[in-house]
């Protein structure tokens, strides 16, 4: 145990994560590819068309895993805000800073792909769908904390004004949620649900979760590089940087 | 306990009695966008009876977002904050305090004057009673909430439109619930449920923001 | 009572200082002086627990002042650069304010005495926006003549203070001191303060030598 505990604060220091991360990301890279290809292949060749939607719900493959993602993506950059305010990890906020882009990133697409869908499905680009709504809102606290890191100078500043942020709005999203969907229901009634197509063969199911697998590596991947990146701004004028930039040259 | 909560209250009252412009010019702020509405959409009754909870209650929270700034800014500039957050008491409280005299100051005159905006867009009386009530209930939340970011922002550059930008999506609970209450008046469904909702919001807001409002607080005066 | 061991302060990405070590005890001042920009400010704010430290850990009768927290600042009187004066009230509104927040006991009639002791008779009921900066300086320090917590730290006492303010500021901190209370202040000008024992400090250059006078 004490082994572990030890190894664990050893990685925390940007000095020796950051080669640690160097030797994932390929990895990381290549099972992004794998597991994308794989399920974008079984999604667009092997999954049979849909009964009622035709080929236009294709578009699932690459909509309800940005979807979660975005999600996903927000808890786990709190979750990582959170440990660096409570235990002053540095490498906490940067992570935390890392991820928020590619969140974003998931969000916009997972709008993009919706509203591609909804123009066949509903013939307009845009329907005030609870969910749809909801992954607007979360695309405007993604910006929101974005924005505010941006703005901040002083970095350890911008982390834990960030931190604070993302904190209040994950207390917030369920609320946020509920209440966009308490409104949708009074009115428009039910709406034709994007993720619970009405018979979902399980070809269509197992493309959905490559995919999911595919941008789970593609997050962990990017997330690293800059997280990496991060790091070597930040930490420019200590030795370690140095030594390691007048390695490379 | 309550000592201190007075002394804050009465102290921010105080200033803001001697700056009253500031109070008069938000309170005109809502007067005027209120009345924007039927001049950009036209004047038909049913069209304005239909919109008009969402948007007095937009033009509440805009007109909040512009008294938010000023919150903690005043008190950062001159060094009051610093001593505020040295006083041998809980932070949050203090910040608790500073919302409350936020809300008597700058929702409670929205209250006060929704129902006659409320007038021109022809509501019912009954609308026009329960847009008060959700106001009343509301506007704390808004306050509450709103002072989180005023924390975040404090001395940040661009910190009005970068206000604006992380407390609106924070907002849509409370106009959602605060707007259907109304809605659902007019449509004859009974606004219990949406004014508890919101009751329990304006409880959430006002007694859990000032927690994180006090860390963001004392970040901004590292 | 007062102890702090190698502090260091990063501004930006500027080590301003480190290795800042000393102790206070009761009776005892310490003037901290140093070039502009070397971060008197920043370790005045550290010592009240306003800016943590990047390294090092300071504390107050043997406990981190962190852990403290209330119980510490209730022992805690600062001074900031700036006044912490409100504009639109009057000094008399100020002090008050300024007493009930802090949660002391101050009646009218103790802070008409202060404000006239720091030579603002008369215009205890004018707005401070008419007042000048050596007024308004005035108006803050009158904090100090009731202020009857251990430790002091004042950042640029004298500033903007005309001789007779500044002897009378400095008579305040003597008595302070007699009384068994701390200081810790920075200044450009060396006063003399009437009693207690004065330790320096100097700051710049990166790192810090103690020197006792």
């Amino acid at each position: 145990m004490t082994d572990r505990v030890i190894n664990w604060f050893k990685y925390a220091s940007p000095q020796t994560f950051y080669p640690l991360a160097g030797k994932l990301i390929p990895w990381f890279w290549a099972l992004a590819a794998l597991f994308g290809i794989a399920g974008l292949v079984i999604g667009f060749l092997i999954a049979p068309t849909d009964a009622q939607q035709g080929e236009g719900y294709r578009i699932i493959f690459l909509h309800v895993p940005a979807s979660w993602m975005s999600m996903f993506l927000y808890l786990v950059m709190a979750f990582w805000a959170g440990i660096g305010l409570a235990f002053n990890i540095r490498l906490s906020g940067m992570m935390a800073s890392a991820l928020a882009p590619t969140g974003a990133l998931f969000a916009f697409l997972s709008l993009w792909t919706g509203a591609l869908w909804g123009k066949p499905m509903w013939g307009t680009w845009w329907v005030w769908d609870a969910r749809l709504t909801s992954e607007l809102i979360l695309l405007f606290l993604y910006i929101g904390f974005i924005a505010l890191q941006a703005a901040i100078d002083d970095p350890r500043r911008a982390d834990k004004a960030g931190a604070i942020l993302a904190l209040v709005g994950v207390v917030n999203i369920p609320i946020i949620y509920f209440s966009v969907k308490w409104w949708n229901t009074l009115h428009q009634g039910a709406s034709v649900s994007l993720t619970k197509a009405p018979s979902m063969a399980a070809m269509m199911l197992w493309g959905m979760l490559l995919c999911a697998l595919g941008c789970w590596m593609y997050s962990i991947a990017v997330g690293l590089m800059r997280v990496r990146a991060i790091m070597l701004e930040r930490e420019r004028h200590t030795d370690w940087v140095r030594e390691l930039l007048a390695g490379k040259e | 306990m309550l000592i201190l909560l007075r002394a804050v209250i009465g102290r921010d009252l105080r200033l803001a009695m001697r700056r009253q412009a500031d109070i008069v010019a938000a309170a005109f702020f809502f007067i005027i966008v209120v009345s924007l509405f039927p001049l950009g959409v036209g004047p038909e009754p049913d069209q304005l009876r239909r919109m008009a909870p969402g948007v007095l209650w937009v033009a509440a929270l805009l007109a909040t977002m512009l008294s938010l700034p000023r919150l903690f800014a005043d008190d950062h500039r001159d060094g009051t904050l610093e001593q505020l957050a040295l006083a041998p008491q809980p932070l949050a409280l203090i910040v608790l305090g500073k919302v409350i005299a936020h809300w008597l100051v700058a929702g409670l005159p929205l209250v006060v004057l929704a129902p006659v905006l409320g007038i021109q867009f022809d509501l019912s009386q009954d609308a026009l009673a329960v847009l008060t009530v959700s106001l009343l209930i509301g506007t704390p939340a808004l306050s509450g909430i709103g002072a989180i970011g005023a924390a975040l922002t404090l001395g940040v550059r661009g910190g009005g439109v970068l206000l604006s930008l992380l407390v609106l999506p924070l907002y849509i609970p409370v106009l959602i619930f605060g707007a259907g209450a109304v809605d659902a008046t007019v449509s004859g469904l009974g606004p219990q449920a949406h004014l508890s909702l919101l009751g329990a919001l304006a409880l959430g807001g006002v007694f859990f923001a000032p927690w994180p409002t006090a860390a963001a607080l004392r970040v901004a005066l590292e | 009572m007062l102890e702090a061991s190698n502090l260091e302060c990063v501004r930006g990405e500027r080590s301003l200082f480190a290795d800042v070590s000393f102790r206070l005890d009761g009776g005892e001042m310490l003037y901290l002086q140093g070039t502009n920009g070397s971060g008197k400010t920043s370790l005045l704010r550290m010592l009240c627990a306003l800016t943590p430290a990047v390294s090092g850990e300071i504390l107050w009768r043997g406990t981190p002042i962190g852990k403290l927290g209330e119980e510490f600042r209730s022992q805690l009187c600062y001074l900031g650069h700036q006044n912490a004066i409100k504009e639109e009230l009057t000094p008399l509104e100020n002090l008050l304010s300024a007493a009930r927040l802090a949660q002391a006991a101050l009646d009218e009639d103790a802070a008409l005495d202060a404000l006239a002791l720091v030579g603002l008779r008369g215009r205890e009921d004018l707005a401070c926006r008419y007042l000048s900066q050596g007024q308004k300086r005035r108006a803050a320090l009158a904090r100090l003549v009731n202020e009857k917590r251990p430790l002091w730290v004042l950042d640029e006492p004298y500033v903007a203070l005309d001789p007779a303010a500044v002897e009378l500021v400095a008579g305040l901190i003597g008595a302070h001191l007699q009384a068994g209370g701390l200081a810790v202040l920075t200044t450009h000008q060396t006063v003399a303060v009437p009693a207690g024992a004065v330790r320096g400090l100097w700051l710049g250059d990166g790192d810090a030598t103690q020197r006792s006078r």
